[in-house]
């Protein structure tokens, strides 16, 4: 199981347009992976419902996780999705 | 059923008569209460999948031929139908042994209760999800998918009510008419059909039970429908639509009364194309430009360079006509992704209008920013004022920071009856004031605007409501500075006359009913309408308001209403 942990680097936080590009980004990666924000239980991050309703405000820092071949190149790249402002984008 | 050649009633909201087929709205589907437990999980859940896939395509294809207004929503639609989350949940659903559409529907309220719970932005996305729900449904229950079917020729459409997103779609050539069993006379449905001059009525119980493609003749100026009329009772209305005609060519030009005391007649717009439609036509100026569509629906706030832009160009169309300027009115009902303050118990109550704007002062000094500018690259008769306003403390903080930035001249909303009640010290801080007769009403009967069961106590004709808008015009009197009415009041081309006895000093509204409110005003003189305004005040009750009125008008008016 590969994890990562990141700041949410979007001003509005992880919801409207910066949550749709994340999920199609996370659903591209052919990989079941999971986001939970500190303390939370994680959620499907193909899932724009989910991610939504996790609410994670800019500055946040949630928790990737992931399994399988190239599970820790996946997360690097969500990583770096994640921490830019993809609304200002 | 409805019987043929029967009459329904209901309120009229935008005057005309027209006559055509009748095409339904489709209400939302609900999952038969009967509907048979799931014996096959797997299958079911197939079948579900199959049927998301389905509706999340066809939200992706009307997105394809969207503007860039309804293209967003219709892809997070989109993703919402196709999101795997959702089809666990129902899945979840079909093993407890739900019924298929019941499994679907209580999987999406689930998430619903959960996005409520958020509120805000969340909140919001809930009308969404909804939408995907019923679409959903009506696959599975094998029914056309809801909203407005596309009309293919001129026809009079009935629903229960239309959410915005439905008409914004529709088109004069093909809506002859707009009919809605629930809504109120300050629905989205109302307001819109003014807008575009569709003939419209609102609360007319029983409308959808006629059967689809009968004839049906709506007059909206009096709230009566005729089921499959007969040729005399089409030839009666032709009559009336031409008389119509008539009286409302006569008067072109500045409002004023018979015996001359100006009236201005202004255009209520809200948004640049809104301008240069309402620009050509016969008004002296606009009177509420709603500020709002550049910050609704968008993701972060609209740069100062940006909103310059459309100022400059609402600006431009009017030349040196005036032009009143809101400021932004967003809140906890009309939530802003770029600045959410959280769920309130009571949105209309809340932190809405210039509540906002002290909150987020960097929203409203970009936004005067930018009106600055368009004023500097215009020269324009630029009048700017802030909604919501209910002290004078209030108004004096916004007039401060709106002649700071070099503005000619600032007002305020009159939309609570604290300020209505203490318009003398409000006035004193500002240049002039503008009556929202519709959030007044609201706020005066303590009743709900979106509530259409309270429509009667929200009638602009209500002697409490009238009671209030006369305080306001006091304190404009004293202090020497003009108030108007940009309210749905203002376009009522009877309760004109009474708010020129009232002691208004313009009138602002949908440019599709300045014509009638003109020639309302060229048939009487100001000491008719300060009569009237004094039986409308006397009265017990809107009705009795609005008759005694009618007994005292000039007979030509009634066939204007």
């Amino acid at each position: 199981m590969a994890t990562r942990e990141v700041a949410i680097g979007s001003s509005v936080g992880l919801h409207a347009r910066p949550a749709s590009i994340f999920v199609q980004a996370a659903t591209a990666t052919g990989l079941p992976v999971t986001i939970a924000k500190q303390g939370g239980n994680p959620v499907d991050a193909r899932s724009i419902l989910g991610v939504m309703a996790l609410g994670a405000k800019n500055g946040e820092v949630v928790t990737l996780s992931a399994e399988g071949d190239g599970a820790d190149a996946a997360l690097d790249s969500l990583v770096s999705l994640l921490e830019r402002d993809l609304d200002a984008e | 059923m409805t019987e043929l050649h029967s009459t329904l009633s209901g309120i009229g909201v935008s005057a005309g008569v027209a006559v055509g087929p009748l095409v339904i709205v489709s209400p939302p589907p609900l999952p038969p209460a009967d509907e048979p437990p799931t014996t096959d999980a797997a299958a079911a859940s197939s079948k579900v999948r199959d049927t998301l896939k389905a509706v999340a395509d066809g939200l992706q294809a009307k997105a394809a031929n969207a503007d860039a207004h309804a293209k967003p929503i219709l892809e997070a639609g989109a993703m919402m139908a196709g999101d795997p989350g959702l089809a666990g949940a129902i899945d979840t659903q079909l093993q407890a042994g739900k019924g298929i559409t019941t499994a679907v529907s209580a999987a999406v309220d689930e998430y619903c209760a959960m996005f409520e719970s958020l509120g805000g932005y969340m909140a919001e996305r809930v009308t969404d999800l909804k939408d995907v729900r019923d679409r959903t449904v009506a696959r599975l229950l094998g029914q056309a998918e809801p909203g407005v079917p596309a009309l293919t020729t001129p026809s009079i459409l009935a629903a229960v009510d239309l959410a915005p997103a439905e008409t914004a779609t529709l088109s004069v050539e093909t809506c002859l008419g707009i009919i809605t069993s629930a809504g109120g006379p300050t629905s989205h449905t109302a307001i819109l059909a003014a807008q575009l001059g569709i003939p419209a009525i609102v609360q007319a119980a029983g409308i959808l039970d006629v059967p689809v493609g009968t004839s049906v003749a709506l007059d909206g100026g009096v709230g009566e429908i005729i089921i499959d009329p007969s040729q005399a009772e089409q030839d009666e209305l032709a009559a009336r639509k031409a008389r119509r005609e008539k009286a409302l060519a006569a008067g072109s030009g500045k409002g004023m009364t018979r015996d001359g005391h100006p009236i201005a007649l202004l255009a209520n717009i809200g948004t640049a194309a809104d301008a240069r439609k309402a620009a050509v036509q016969d008004v002296e100026g606009v009177g509420l430009f709603r500020s709002e569509f550049l910050f609704l629906d968008r993701d972060t706030a609209p740069t100062v360079d940006e909103q310059t832009a459309t100022y400059t160009e609402v600006l431009q169309a009017f030349g040196d006509r005036k032009v009143v300027v809101r400021t932004l009115d967003a809140g906890a009902d009309k939530p802003l992704a770029f600045a959410d303050l959280g769920h309130e118990e009571n949105p209309a109550l809340g932190r809405r209008g210039i509540r906002l704007g002290v909150v987020r002062r960097d929203l409203l000094d970009d936004q005067l920013q930018a009106l600055a500018n368009a004023y500097q690259a215009t020269k324009a008769d630029l009048w700017v004022m802030a909604p919501m306003i209910a002290t004078r403390q209030e108004a004096a903080w916004f007039a401060e920071i709106v002649r700071a930035k070099g503005l000619p001249r600032v007002g305020v909303m009159i939309e609570v009856p604290a300020a209505a009640l203490r318009s003398f010290d409000v006035l004193s801080e500002v240049d002039f004031a503008s009556l929202g007769t519709n959030d007044l009403g609201q706020y005066t009967m303590a009743a709900d605007r979106m509530e259409g069961a309270l429509s009667e106590l929200l009638n602009p004709w209500q002697p409490a409501l009238l009671d209030i808008i006369a305080y306001a015009c006091d304190g404009g009197a004293k202090t020497g500075h003009p108030v108007g009415v940009c309210g749905e009041a203002g376009g009522d081309p009877l309760l004109a006359l009474v708010l020129a006895g009232l002691g208004v000093s313009s009138l602002s509204m949908a440019p599709s009913k300045v014509r009638a409110v003109r020639t309302s005003l060229a048939l009487h003189d100001l000491t008719q309408c300060q009569q009237m305004a004094a039986a409308a005040r006397a009265s017990v009750g809107p009705k009795e308001a609005r008759e005694v009125v009618i007994s005292m008008a000039d007979p030509v008016m009634l066939d204007l209403l």
